[in-house]
């Protein structure tokens, strides 16, 4: 396929011979927004832990580009740099500021000029509508701005892919919709991304491709609108079904 | 109580508590250093380096200061190994301080949820980084009730240290009373030196605990 960014094959993941990914294959072209679904435990954050290597693999291969990702490797801490990752649980680091957290990496990693570091971050927090939060510590915030600055602290590091994990399954209702915003006007901009959620109406808005996901194994992928109206398989049509109230009533 | 015993005495008293606190800081200093590196060490799991901390940390939380300065002070020099009286003084202090600061700073490091360290890795900090920038200040505040109370712990110990015939506050009062027989007003001295040296850290480890409580940063 044309511009493949990350490459996945044959990856298998246990733990303690639990079977979590199941000779897991994918490929992601530049610029795709690929929502992942599925119940829990079916596998979809180890995935994406895994791309950002934090979990060892114990069979297939990871690409993003040429090269491997393998998270007991020299060149891990590199290979993260291009990859950004945004975790469910607020995971800002609650003894900096709004601004030194999202430069800290930059300045750090990266090496970047402290001032050119903070004027981008600065700008960034003002696209997502928190420029006047920078001097602000974590615990000052709710969780939907928590969770836009963890964003922009991923973005700050220009990664080539962006991984979010359940991001506002921890949110009130009324903050979800601000973080969701920040990823569609992402996705709008043409990064690449994968994103793990259960906000199925943000799923069919956003993706370019969904996979739906049990027990490690990829049971049906297809185009949002196609999954979502006609999902083929009996597992996906039961699992969508959950979330659906009419017949209810 | 005969006050002109005490005002002749805090002269004497007061270069006691100098030394006191000189090789009691020292060690405290060295106590945290070792704490620290220790706490790190075992941390990662290093190999051989983490199992000598363990062992280390065992034997000297396992036995009375007044035994390591001992050991330090008569049984190294049948060895070859002559340290004077003063480095015994702050080396044993350091090397018990350690084996409890590492431990207090250990169980700081281990209340830090682990999505802060994955968080920080997956920014491509290295584990080195990420032990720097973003655990130890969170594990230090979490570390600080049990931080001040090893102090105050090892600047209590220093009483021992006439035993191996350092001039500090106890040898000075135990002196003395042995040549003036003013015992009481000795030991009142004694108490009140003491006091002025540990009820200020006392105090600013107060201080610090409310400041950095439960590493409620921001407020």
């Amino acid at each position: 396929m044309a511009n493949t960014l990350l490459k996945i094959e044959h990856l298998t993941k246990s733990y303690d011979g639990n079977v979590i990914l199941k000779d897991f294959n994918l490929s992601v072209r530049k610029g795709e927004v690929i929502v992942i679904i599925g119940p829990s435990g079916c596998g979809k954050s180890t995935l994406l832990r895994c791309i950002n290597g934090l979990e060892p693999i114990q069979s297939g291969v990871i690409k993003l580009d040429d090269e491997i990702i393998d998270s007991k490797s020299k060149t891990i801490t590199k290979l993260r740099q291009r990859v950004g990752m945004v975790f469910q649980s607020y995971d800002l680091f609650p003894h900096k500021t709004v601004l030194q957290n999202i430069i800290l990496a930059p300045t750090l990693v990266q090496k970047r000029d402290k001032k050119e570091a903070a004027a981008e971050a600065e700008q960034l927090l003002d696209k997502v509508g928190l420029s006047d939060k920078k001097d602000s510590y974590p615990r000052q915030l709710s969780g939907g701005q928590k969770q836009r600055v963890a964003i922009v602290r991923a973005l700050c590091m220009h990664p080539e892919v962006m991984l979010f994990d359940e991001v506002t399954a921890a949110l009130d209702p009324e903050m979800v919709r601000e973080v969701l915003d920040t990823m569609l006007e992402l996705a709008r901009q043409g990064s690449t991304m994968l994103i793990v959620t259960h906000e199925m109406e943000f799923a069919k808005a956003v993706s370019d491709r969904v996979i739906f996901l049990d027990n490690g194994e990829i049971i049906e992928e297809g185009a949002p609108q196609t999954f979502f109206n006609h999902p083929k398989t009996e597992r996906a049509q039961k699992f969508l079904h959950t979330f659906e109230f009419e017949h209810i009533k | 109580m005969d006050w002109n015993v005490i005002s002749k005495s805090i002269p004497l008293y007061w270069d006691a508590m100098l030394l006191t606190l000189k090789i009691g800081w020292i060690g405290v200093a060295l106590a945290t250093l070792i704490g620290l590196v220790s706490a790190v060490v075992i941390h990662f799991r290093i190999p051989v380096l983490s199992v000598i901390f363990k062992i280390y940390i065992e034997i000297f939380r396992n036995t009375p200061l007044l035994i390591q300065l001992f050991f330090l002070y008569f049984a190294l020099p049948k060895i070859g190994i002559k340290i004077s009286a003063e480095v015994c003084g702050w080396l044993g202090l350091g090397l018990l301080g350690g084996s409890y600061m590492s431990e207090a700073f250990r169980s700081g490091i281990e209340a830090i949820d682990i999505v802060q360290r994955e968080s920080a890795l997956s920014l491509g900090m290295t584990d080195f980084q990420v032990m720097i920038h973003v655990i130890l200040p969170q594990a230090l505040s979490y570390s600080t009730p049990a931080f001040v109370a090893n102090i105050i712990f090892l600047l209590k110990e220093t009483s021992v240290f006439s035993a191996i015939s350092l001039m500090d506050l106890m040898f000075r009062a135990k002196d003395l009373i042995g040549l003036y027989y003013n015992t009481a007003e000795y030991l009142v001295l004694l108490v009140v030196f003491y006091l002025i040296i540990l009820l200020p850290v006392s105090i600013l480890g107060t201080v610090l605990e409310r400041r950095l409580r439960y590493a409620s940063f921001g407020t």
